[in-house]
């Protein structure tokens, strides 16, 4: 199973519409390293609107995948994530400090303006 | 109605039909949507130690109707080489995996009562109930 990834001018969107299992995420995240080396997009949004549950492996990828685009020089906004998500998050006890997030998809894509300087 | 259902861990995708299994059980007990992804979470946490660490294992679930409340129960169960030092386990941070330690605290957060039990050589047996607010 793979995650599609949607090129949009210098950005990347994407939509995570099915269940996660941890080989999916993995690909994802080599798939989304690719995708930024090959394009060149200095931007990334990827809206979690339909996911329901992050457990600690998922949110661990995820934040994973923000600092690695970092280090390539694209920025990361994860936008959706779900009230009942973000309770749980919490009562794991992660945090993601570090995670650029925005409420929905166009706000990721403002704040992606924003941090660029676009 | 007290039928118990149960999902074998051996491969990596059994943890994803695990939390399918419990968050549609949970789901028809009368949860809501935030302690069904509490809940769900708490056995993908719980299915991936079974996967990870014990290869072989088996995660059942079970409705619990009493007089005045309703829950949902998970025992986990299996036979791997066991937890050497629970009481490590459970403490915030702690992970021999490189994951994010947020694991076992974390599930016993999750949920409204956590009880684990280890043998080395034999296994880990872990119980966790939810009860409907």
């Amino acid at each position: 199973m793979r995650i599609p990834i949607l090129k949009l001018h210098n950005y990347l969107l994407i939509s995570i519409q099915t269940e996660i299992d941890d080989n999916t995420a993995i690909q994802f995240q080599e798939d989304l390293l690719n995708k930024i080396h090959e394009t060149g997009a200095s931007g990334v949004v990827i809206d979690l609107t339909s996911v329901e549950i992050i457990d600690s492996f998922i949110a661990k990828v995820l934040g994973d995948v923000v600092s690695m685009s970092d280090l390539m020089g694209a920025k990361v906004v994860l936008t959706g994530i779900q009230p009942a998500v973000a309770m749980t998050l919490i009562d794991l006890g992660i945090h993601l400090r570090n995670v650029p997030t925005a409420l929905d998809l166009e706000q990721g894509l403002v704040k992606l303006r924003q941090e660029l300087g676009d | 109605m007290n039928h118990q259902s149960c999902v074998t861990i051996q491969r990596e995708w059994d943890i994803v039909a695990a939390r399918q299994l419990g968050r549609d059980i949970a789901r028809k007990t009368g949860f809501g949507t935030v302690d069904q992804a509490r809940i769900a979470t708490a056995i993908s946490e719980i299915a991936r130690n079974i996967y990870l660490y014990a290869r072989d294992g088996k995660v059942c679930f079970d409705v619990i109707e009493n007089m005045d409340q309703k829950g949902m129960s998970i025992l986990a169960t299996d036979s791997g080489p066991g937890i050497d030092d629970v009481g490590q386990v459970m403490e915030d941070g702690f992970s021999t995996s490189g994951g994010l330690g947020a694991g076992l605290p974390g599930v016993k957060r999750l949920m409204d009562e956590f009880d684990i039990k280890s043998e080395i050589g034999k296994g880990t047996e872990i119980k966790a109930i939810k009860w409907v607010r």
